[in-house]
């Protein structure tokens, strides 16, 4: 509901409607929308430094080309698609299943939340460096307790075949809580009477799971799992520290692959192009997402 | 008694003693996977490398690392964490003010439906691509406008990343104060920026603070912008601490310790403003 013709006193108030909008409007135009026109520009561009200056030079064939010689770039996209599925189908099952415990629990849902939640908030670049503490081939805590149950140690991290899927592992117990979150809000809001007809009517607990809770929790399902598809795409940290996208590019990501190609071999146009590709790839993923999203009755 | 006959068991205690042994049995899974990894590094921040290597269980507990990291001359952690107070303190100062007008003049005025719309979709939109993409193009900018590695380009960055999620926890949090007490303080004479700074703002307080902490929160751990738009002058406590890890020679201790420090204020601002936290989270990725 708006006030249509609010009282003004004074310039200052009668342009409020105006002026209150414009630093944030002047914010994303300034750092998000010149840049996304500045990367679609450099995407068909080389840029060279020399001297302090730079150097642009039309070259979107070179660019284009650029892609189909580029050594890592297969082995990322497969990888990024088996981080993505792999990290998140766990991720949405834990998650769900968390939710649904948590919100039969009689007492202690608060603390369990705010402990779970504490992921979430510490610094990735933490995280990581706890993980590669633990994963540590000769006194992490895994071979530890490998060696305790009288199993030989693994190379979690320097192994090809393992690289990639200690990497979700990392992933899985960072994220888990985010789906956690919003399906232990969903859990929290199933109504009440629903609940109880359904089992005065003598449905049993894998009925009432099956026929009312999941369909009743499918739009919020729905959510969190489009928003942890897209957002896999951003695992940069932890990877940048615990394998570097190694060994060979065994666990190299896509976020990774845009930081190396930009930043390490400093092909800044072909860099731009690899990231357009990759904002169109999640913007569909998000406009598909939405479709879901409001078909399973979501806002 | 086998374990499995005792799992199976389990069915002749009563629903609720079940009910309150699947609590606890949560609980401690909870902890051992949440804390877990926290007491392990924790435990080894405080060891001697020999005690690291050989990953002795009982050791003397030593307060090495933690002097390593915060006055040896080879470390920046002070410095580093100057940097990142000073960069998360006034990002999200400027990210909470700008949010809270333009949400409030979204919420209130009668704006066209498709420029509500547009700011929307492209906050969305810029807030789920990989940052990585974009941080490209800053370097560039900012090499041109002479801003590279400065904490100008860090604060104005963080703002950016920060700005859709505080745009949209404020604008629910707008929606939740009834327009009746809006309208009483115009009937009473109150302008429109009367009623807003004097009326809504103190009932939006708790949204105030639940969008500062976890603009503070996501500020202080952002690590890709921070790595590739400055150097060893300005570089944050992510980016020192990400050193650790990456160095030739890897000092596990100081790494250990580092990482318990980088992630004490986190811990904090969520043990004193906890509610505002999980309000925000919950809002934040629902909405």
């Amino acid at each position: 509901m708006s006030l249509r013709d609010p009282r003004g006193d004074g310039v200052f108030s009668a342009t409020f409607k105006y002026w209150s909008v414009a630093p944030a409007v002047l914010v994303l135009a300034a750092l998000t929308v010149l840049p996304a026109l500045a990367l679609l520009r450099m995407s068909v561009s080389t840029i060279t430094f020399s001297e302090g200056h730079e150097h642009w030079a039309l070259t979107p064939a070179r660019n284009f080309a650029a892609l189909f010689t580029d050594p890592g770039l297969a082995a990322t996209v497969v990888n990024t698609l088996l981080f993505v599925i792999v990290a998140v189908a766990i991720e949405m099952v834990v998650g769900l299943a968390l939710a649904l415990l948590v919100g039969g629990l009689a007492r202690g849902k608060g603390l369990m939340r705010t402990l779970l939640i504490v992921p979430i908030l510490v610094p990735p670049v933490a995280i990581g460096n706890m993980f590669k503490l633990m994963y540590n081939y000769d006194f992490g805590l895994f071979n530890q307790i490998l060696g305790a149950l009288g199993l030989p140690a693994v190379s979690w991290l320097g192994s090809t075949s393992l690289a990639l899927w200690s990497i979700v592992l990392v992933d899985v117990w960072h994220w888990v809580p985010f789906v956690f979150l919003i399906l232990f809000a969903a859990v929290e809001a199933l109504p009440i009477d629903v609940m109880e007809a359904a089992h005065v009517d003598g449905a049993n607990r894998w009925q009432m799971l099956r026929r009312i809770k999941l369909p009743l929790l499918m739009p919020a399902i729905v959510v969190a799992l489009v928003f942890r598809a897209i957002l896999a795409f951003k695992a940069f940290d932890e990877v940048y520290l615990l394998t570097g996208g190694g060994p060979g590019t065994s666990s190299e990501l896509v976020s990774l692959h845009l930081y190396r190609v930009f930043f390490e071999q400093n092909q800044l146009g072909y860099g731009a192009l690899l990231s357009v590709l990759t904002i169109v790839v999640v913007l569909s993923m998000l406009a598909a997402g939405r479709r879901v999203v409001v078909g399973a009755g979501a806002a | 008694m086998t374990a499995l006959t005792r799992i199976a068991s389990l069915r002749r205690f009563t629903p609720a003693t079940r009910a309150r042994m699947l609590g606890i049995a949560l609980f401690a899974l909870a902890i051992i996977v949440v804390v877990g990894p926290f007491v392990w590094v924790l435990a080894n921040s405080f060891k001697s490398p020999i005690a690291i290597l050989t990953g002795a269980w009982s050791f003397t507990p030593t307060l090495d690392n933690y002097v390593d990291v915060l006055s040896s001359k080879r470390s920046d952690f002070v410095h580093a964490l100057m940097t990142s107070l000073v960069v998360a303190t006034t990002s999200t100062a400027i990210v909470v003010a700008i949010a809270t007008l333009a949400a409030y003049s979204l919420h209130r005025f009668a704006w066209a439906r498709w420029a509500v719309r547009a700011l929307l979709v492209w906050t969305i939109a810029f807030h789920v691509i990989p940052i990585i993409t974009m941080v490209g193009p800053w370097y560039v900018a900012f090499r041109d406008l002479g801003l590279y590695d400065t904490r100008t380009a860090l604060v104005l960055t963080h703002v950016v990343i920060n700005l859709p999620v505080a745009l949209w926890l404020m604008m629910s949090f707008f929606r939740s104060v009834p327009p009746e007490i809006e309208e009483a303080a115009m009937v009473d004479g109150c302008h429109s920026l009367a009623a807003f700074w004097y009326v809504v703002l103190p009932l939006v307080v708790p949204g105030l603070i639940a969008t500062g902490v976890l603009a503070f929160i996501f500020s202080w751990n952002e690590f890709t912008i921070a790595l590739n738009l400055t150097s060893q002058a300005n570089a944050t406590v992510p980016v020192v601490v990400s050193k650790f890890a990456n160095d030739y020679e890897v000092q596990y201790g100081p790494m250990a310790a580092a990482s318990i420090l980088a992630t004490l204020p986190a811990l904090m601002l969520m043990f004193f403003g906890q509610r505002f936290v999980v309000q925000g989270l919950t809002l934040g990725a629902v909405k």
